[in-house]
């Protein structure tokens, strides 16, 4: 017997490959179709886009400047 | 027998040097984008420094199994993925066996329970959450799910890429990414509304 999908549950399960471009156009349609009518998960969907974007930029810590030249010396000398 | 003709030999020694050389330059190029991912796959700077240092020394003594015009920047994650492992760190038993309620839309849901639902318009996230937060929640999450949120959401690697450098099935990355994500929702919202 088949049991319906709630359409935003799919819509949860897709947002994440959406929100990673991993989707395949089909379901990439698919998804966006229903965002365009459904202010729950569209609201839901911006809101995963601005904390990963927020999570990338708090979590990069830049390299010491010291480091780049302490590799650079593991090089094999020429001569 | 392998001889090699006067002219030819240090003809090729000198085509080698080159070759090595600029090697090493591209691996170097890539050395701030390889540490941002090395930060956060150990717990403190000593350590990354440490690995960064190990990665670039194998990768210089093992530059000829590089193929050209492959992804370095992934090849030397690979060897950095591996050596971490190597050092000790537990290869964990997915400590976090148990079922994980929480959905996707986890954290929005608490921010919304709490009454401060998010302006979808002009969205403020760093109004509830400060860089600390992020820091402290990305390292309570365990380290097999960890190494897969790391290279996709700061390494900017695909599926496949993250695949090839932790040596597991694509399959295994989306799941670990999809369980490492709500784990890490569940941890920020604990920061952002002290949900449980």
């Amino acid at each position: 017997m088949p049991t319906a999908v709630d359409p935003c549950d799919k819509c949860e399960e897709m947002l994440q490959p959406f929100l990673d471009r991993e989707l395949s156009n089909a379901e990439r349609d698919e998804a966006q179709s229903h965002l365009d009518e459904c202010g729950y998960c569209r609201k839901r969907y911006r809101f995963e886009d601005a904390l990963r974007r927020f999570v990338r930029q708090a979590a990069v810590e830049e390299m010491p400047p010291d480091l780049k030249q302490k590799l650079a010396d593991l090089r094999t000398p020429l001569f | 027998m392998g001889e090699t003709t006067p002219e030819a030999e240090p003809r090729r020694l000198a085509e080698e040097a080159r070759d090595r050389v600029r090697f090493e330059e591209e691996a170097l190029d890539l050395a701030d984008q390889v540490y941002r991912v090395a930060r956060r796959l150990v717990s403190t700077r000593e350590e990354a420094e440490d690995l960064m240092q190990e990665t670039y020394a194998r990768a210089f003594r093992a530059w000829r199994s590089f193929q050209p015009g492959t992804n370095l920047r992934a090849w030397l994650l690979r060897i950095l993925t591996n050596l971490n492992i190597d050092r000790g760190r537990k290869q964990q038993r997915s400590p976090d066996l148990q079922p994980l309620e929480e959905g996707d839309y986890y954290l929005y849901n608490k921010l919304e329970e709490a009454g401060r639902e998010p302006n979808v318009d002009q969205d403020r996230v760093d109004e509830r959450l400060s860089q600390d937060d992020v820091v402290s929640a990305l390292s309570a999450v365990p380290h097999d799910f960890r190494d897969v949120i790391v290279l996709v959401d700061i390494g900017d690697f695909s599926y496949a890429d993250a695949a090839q450098i932790l040596e597991i099935p694509i399959g295994t990355v989306m799941s670990r990414l999809h369980r490492g994500r709500r784990i890490l929702k569940r941890e920020l919202a604990e920061h952002a509304v002290g949900a449980a």
